[in-house]
């Protein structure tokens, strides 16, 4: 087997912990993680539940692979109603914690209700209990990890935890493990703030047992290895250049979303490029990156270590930011960057290590920036409204609003409620680039047709993690697709959506999968899962979590009308690039996607979907 | 005529010191095609992976036969992903 079979349920109202058998029957037709979790989810929780109420759950989940010697295999989800969206919730992030919890000898933990007061789970092996999180309260994501292993006298602990964004509800919060490595995405750490839940203390020494065939296992994960190794993307772009390597060739598309998306490229982008990122500096002759980092178990290292300039405007007189840390990653330097006309790397730091320092997602901490920056160019916002002069590339603009944020300071409360609340209250929610309220990623669907069913129709609001067509369209992975065509997306992005929630459910990272296929996954399942894993199965399990979410969207409110676009991207056309005079057409897209989906016109799984899907 | 030449990633090393950059701006020959300055600058064939003529993707077929016209800019990269 693949799974601990043991979760732990922590009810934060009556501050008790128990253990419950997994339910093996839904591992079965859920495989882990995202999958499963969100399976216990739908089941447990009211889908019209306020997120930010006590009756909203939240799950800290892995996949059967999580902590094995499989590449990559150190994920770890969190599920829950998002703050953000309304919408089902599943942030994933990579580091040492997931697997720890494995060799804790637990597969998920269920967090339900609300603490009275602060507190933070201590889980060192089968021994669970609450611990009093006063002192904690106030503290950043990088003190509260330091504090928590100073207490405990254990630097091997792993700490999962929120900064003062999560306590302060900020819905775009995130939870921080490991100081840089962050479930990012819809707001997951203000659940646990509203739950008075500070961190999770982790200590696992059990290792990871039970591997149905450990012999073959062995074998086939070193094959599997050596196909990552040898693949010119996981074997030497990705550990050389990390994902910001993608900033030029996007750029170059006219994809890039540039000043709220008002334009497509960016005049900048070459100076917050990772190749930038390898060029000395003219200040102190040093290069911004310092070194790569890899996440537990994975064999590719796309992971970026930077040291910022010690000379900046943001940091001279702050030495606690000089040294080396996390960042930037494509979509950070994206949307603290271009989104905003900021082509100030070293303000790009900056503004990265304060949402890993205090737990944001710099994705729409960025957007919104972008949306605060056009209200205030349409002369909406004022700089005294603000709090600072706000014009697109005002690097000490975006600077300034990433303390207020993060500190809930002034205006940064507003900006803490994301870029959706904040344009509908000054009137113009068609200035948000988002959908279901999450903003954006790094990429115009303008110029990258696909990218826009996908964002329309994504579970947990605009995202690229839930069907990476960018790598078809623009990478050439695994074949060439034409970026400005609409023919063929629909299937293009189901076929991403299904296989995405394999490698999510598995446990192990995406970014696998610009080397690897299903195919490379199945055998490694098949190996350390007990029953039959064929590659129909895998496909079915995909497609199964996929219908799962758009259930649970259904059930909360959510209908055909809200997959869809911001105007902009509807009804102005791109004004350079390729993708000239183009709009998005998501019209000539959805309606075959809703087909292929085997769901009504209106956007509903049918009865017969549901059926062969044993929903 | 003059054209824009940028190489990206580890492909970086291969232009000249005075590249700009990820670029150089240089002239050539009416005529020239995309694979001509792929072949002048070097770059393993493997490692042509993403060839965009202003901004669009140029099919390696069709990269022999694909002449640049003034003011072109071509671009090239090795296999590259992110997200």
């Amino acid at each position: 087997m693949g799974w601990n079979r043991k979760v732990l349920r922590v009810n934060l109202t009556t501050g008790t912990c128990s253990t419950e058998p997994l339910n093996m029957a839904w591992a079965d037709k859920y495989l882990g993680s995202r999958g499963l979790a969100t399976k216990y989810f739908v089941e447990e929780v009211d889908p019209k539940v306020d997120p930010l109420s006590p009756e909203n759950k939240m799950i800290m989940t892995t996949g059967p692979l999580t902590g094995t010697m499989a590449s990559t295999g150190g994920r770890y989800s969190v599920v829950t109603k998002g703050p953000l969206t309304g919408a089902i919730a599943c942030s994933n992030s990579g580091g040492f914690f997931g697997a720890e919890l494995k060799f804790a000898g637990w597969d998920q933990i269920i967090f339900e209700g609300k603490s009275p007061k602060p507190v933070y789970l201590y889980l060192e092996n089968d021994k669970a209990e609450l611990r009093d999180a006063g002192h904690l309260w106030g503290k950043t994501c990088w003190e509260t990890e330091e504090t928590i292993k100073h207490e405990l006298h254990d630097p091997q602990v792993r700490v999962s935890s929120i900064g003062r964004a999560g306590e302060n509800l900020v819905r775009f919060a995130c939870i921080v493990n490991d100081l840089h490595r962050a479930a990012g995405r819809s707001g997951v750490g203000a659940v646990m703030g509203s739950k008075n839940l500070k961190a999770v203390a982790l200590r696992g020494t059990k290792g990871v047992s039970g591997i149905k065939d450990f012999k073959e296992f062995m074998k086939v994960t070193a094959e599997k290895k050596k196909v990552l190794a040898d693949n010119a993307v996981t074997g030497q772009g990705l550990p050389k250049y990390g994902t910001q390597v993608l900033m030029n060739v996007i750029n170059e598309i006219g994809a890039l979303p540039t000043r709220n998306h008002r334009d497509v490229q960016f005049e900048e982008a070459s100076k917050i490029s990772a190749e930038a990122m390898h060029e000395k500096r003219p200040t102190d002759g040093k290069a911004h990156l310092v070194t790569n980092a890899a996440c537990f178990g994975c064999t590719i290292a796309c992971g970026r270590i930077s040291e910022i300039d010690k000379g900046h405007f943001t940091v001279q007189n702050n030495p606690k930011y000089w040294g080396a840390s996390g960042g930037l990653e494509y979509e950070a330097a994206w949307a603290l960057g271009a989104a905003n006309g900021v082509g100030d790397l070293e303000a790009l730091q900056y503004a990265n290590l304060l949402c890993n320092e205090d737990g944001m997602d710099p994705i729409s901490f960025g957007a919104t920036v972008g949306a605060v920056m056009e209200l205030y160019d349409l002369g909406i916002l004022t700089a005294e409204a603000i709090g600072v002069d706000s014009p697109f590339g005002s690097a000490a603009a975006l600077a300034r609003m990433a303390e207020m944020t993060a500190r809930g300071e002034g205006f940064g409360k507003e900006l803490g409620e994301g870029s959706a609340r904040l344009c509908a209250k000054y009137g113009r929610p068609d200035l948000s680039m988002s959908v279901k309220g999450q903003e954006f990623p790094a990429y115009d669907s303008r110029g990258i047709q696909g990218m826009g069913l996908t964002y329309a129709t994504s579970n947990r609001g605009a995202c690229h993690l839930r069907s990476y067509t960018v790598a078809s369209e623009v990478l050439g992975i695994p074949v060439k697709t034409d970026p400005l065509a609409t023919e063929g997306k629909p299937e293009l992005v189901k076929a991403f959506q299904d296989a995405t929630g394999v490698f999510d459910a598995a446990g192990i990272c995406v970014f696998t999968s610009f080397a690897w296929t299903l195919a490379d996954i199945q055998p490694q399942i098949q190996a350390a899962c007990e029953g039959d894993w064929s590659l129909e199965k895998l496909n079915e399990v995909g497609e199964r979590i996929w219908n799962l979410e758009r259930q649970f969207n259904l059930a909360a409110g959510f209908t055909a009308k809200d997959d869809t676009l911001p105007p902009r991207l509807l009804k102005e056309p791109a004004k350079t690039g390729p993708a000239k005079g183009l709009v998005n057409g998501l019209d000539k897209m959805l309606p075959e996607y809703y087909q292929v989906r085997g769901w009504t016109p209106e956007g509903v799984p049918t009865e017969e979907t549901l059926a062969r899907l044993a929903l | 005529m003059r054209v824009s030449f940028k190489l990206f990633a580890t492909l970086t090393d291969l232009l000249p010191p005075e590249r700009e950059g990820n670029v150089v701006v240089l002239d050539v020959e009416e005529g020239t095609c995309v694979q001509d300055l792929i072949d002048r600058f070097r770059v393993p064939p493997k490692s042509a992976h993403l060839v965009l003529v202003n901004g669009v993707f140029v099919p390696p077929g069709a990269r022999a036969g694909r002449r640049l016209m003034d003011q072109d800019e071509l671009a090239v990269w090795p296999p590259i992903a992110g997200g």
